[in-house]
């Protein structure tokens, strides 16, 4: 076997700046992408909750097609295809001192938009959960729609959505290596092209393995506190159901008040 | 109102015959889930500070009915006014289209619904509930909801539960609370569907106790109940349906002394 340990040591502990560079990528367009995928999971959920059937029908082909092709396929189309059919280019855009490359971008938008579709699933799932009768109460208070979302059924939701978000979060941390086709210089196309200059591939492979079991390592903890926060859905024993809810309660005051 | 007022009133035998102002007007409703009739023609009005009981055998209709007077159920034909206006549906041209949903939201603030499974907001506390809609519906201050919410507390006899979480409330305590709710929100019309029923033995009198309170004080309420007694007791009118119909009804002494339907009879005979 030949594998270069010291090489491993340099590249593993004191990465080059383009490699810090590609992991700061990798965690931004993690975050980002989960982010917007949650948001317009969020809206895709409440569309196929609706009563209006044309809504329904447009977000279960939205799910069907994103959920039922690669994403690597939908990152290829979104930014090669779309410019190749004279349909749509990404062009960089500049803010300030910031410029957001094109292939950036469209990469951003084909891990949300697929990210969107399961996010709208899980979503749906986790307001399904709660009890109907929460709903029909805040009805019979007089509520809107809205307000019944906002106030009750959602804030009930988020204990059931915390958990397989995080799963959703660990694996967008990895489905980012993915945007390294279309020349998005994250983590791993950053390996590559150490590679391609070094040809330590067993060397450099390993030590990209290992930043990413770092990266879902370090979540797996984060995960851990978020749900513990979040509360246990309810209560076999009492007074930890009480402890769980009042942290919620809290929570939820918090950003009622736009503090969080 | 206050205790002495309530104490005069009784006094003087409750609240003076309103002048025939109705509160619910039910004309010929009908609602059917597919091939189930579950309404076959309701009709019933209830005046203002009327105590009505619904009794009736399981699968009568009786608490659709009453959920169809707040909309939690649509209609397919005949009327419902509660406060003189049609709830639900707009009329146009005869026929019944259904309302907007912040119409129907608007019309709800005025009914109160007391729920058998209690319903309260499991997120929050039991002040927490009953601050909910008064700030964010009606948008009184929190400050002002706060006080009216611990009032109200009070007069349901929970005021030292105030923080907490109905997972720490017995049964007894939720539907108190869930009936503080509702009043919170000033209604002209309370509607309880089955509140005892999912209750221990020994928690129903508790919650009967809240209910009989609020009647004395002139509360207009239209009660889904197995309870007899209460029945007996508290309502001016007791209305007996079966088969998605009203078959009878009476004020409380002749209707149990002697009723005058077969079913009704057979009903009693094996609840009584």
């Amino acid at each position: 076997m030949s594998f270069d340990w010291p090489f491993f040591w340099h590249y593993l502990l004191r990465p080059s700046a383009a490699y810090l560079n590609g992991l700061m990528l990798t965690l931004v367009l993690s975050v980002v992408a989960q982010s917007l995928g949650t948001v317009i999971g969020l809206f895709a959920a409440l569309g196929r909750m609706s009563h209006i059937a044309p809504l329904q029908y447009l977000v279960r082909g939205y799910v069907w097609i994103m959920r039922g092709t690669p994403l690597l396929v939908q990152i290829v189309f979104i930014y090669t295809g779309l410019a190749a059919g004279g349909i749509f280019r990404f062009e960089d855009i500049s803010l300030g001192i910031l410029t957001i490359p094109g292939n950036v971008q469209a990469g951003l938008v084909a891990l949300s938009l697929n990210e969107a579709a399961y996010m709208a699933e899980i979503i749906r799932a986790g307001i399904s959960s709660v009890d109907s009768g929460q709903t029909e109460a805040a009805k019979s208070l007089g509520m809107t729609y809205g307000l019944v979302m906002r106030r009750i059924v959602l804030p009930q939701a988020t204990r059931f959505v915390i958990p397989p978000l995080g799963n959703e979060f660990n694996a967008m941390l990895k489905n980012t290596t993915l945007v390294s086709v279309i020349g998005v210089p994250e983590l791993l196309l950053t390996t590559e092209t150490l590679t391609s200059a070094t040809f330590r591939v067993f060397e450099l492979y390993s030590v990209v393995a290992l930043y990413y079991l770092t990266l879902t390592t370090l979540w797996g903890v984060v995960q851990g506190r978020i749900e513990a926060r979040f509360g246990e859905p309810t209560a076999q024993t009492p007074t930890e159901a009480s402890f769980g809810e009042r942290l919620f309660g809290r929570t939820l005051a918090r950003m009622a008040r736009g503090k969080l | 109102m206050s205790g002495a007022t309530a104490k005069i009133l009784d006094s003087i035998g409750g609240l003076p015959e309103p002048s025939n102002d109705e509160v619910v007007r039910a004309v010929d409703v009908r609602k059917s889930f597919g091939d189930l009739h579950v309404l076959k023609g309701v009709s019933l009005a209830v005046r203002r500070g009327e105590v009505v009981v619904i009794i009736g055998p399981s699968g009568s209709g009786k608490t659709t009915f009453v959920r169809c007077l707040n909309h939690l159920e649509k209609i397919q034909s005949g009327r419902i006014l509660v406060n003189g206006h049609l709830i639900g549906y707009r009329e146009v041209g005869g026929r019944l289209i259904e309302d907007r949903g912040r119409n129907i939201a608007r019309q709800r603030r005025e009914i109160g619904m007391v729920f058998q499974r209690f319903n309260l907001f499991h997120h929050k506390t039991a002040l927490g509930n009953i601050v909910e809609a008064p700030i964010h519906v009606l948008r009184i201050p929190e400050a002002t909801a706060i006080k009216t919410g611990r009032e109200l507390l009070a007069r349901v006899g929970l005021a030292d539960k105030a923080d907490a979480y109905p997972s720490q409330l017995s049964g007894g305590q939720q539907q108190r609370v869930a009936i503080a709710r509702a009043l919170a929100m000033k209604p002209r019309l309370m509607l309880f569907d089955e509140p005892t029923s999912a209750l221990d033995p020994e928690m129903i009198g508790e919650v009967l106790d809240v209910m009989r309170k609020l009647a004395r004080e002139g509360m207009t309420m239209i009660v889904v109940s197995h309870e007899m007694g209460f029945a007996r007791e508290v309502a001016d009118r007791v209305v007996m349906m079966d088969d998605g119909q009203i078959i009878e009804e009476g004020p409380p002494e002749q209707f149990f002394a002697k009723p005058s339907h077969k079913r009704t009879q057979a009903f009693l005979s094996k609840i009584l």
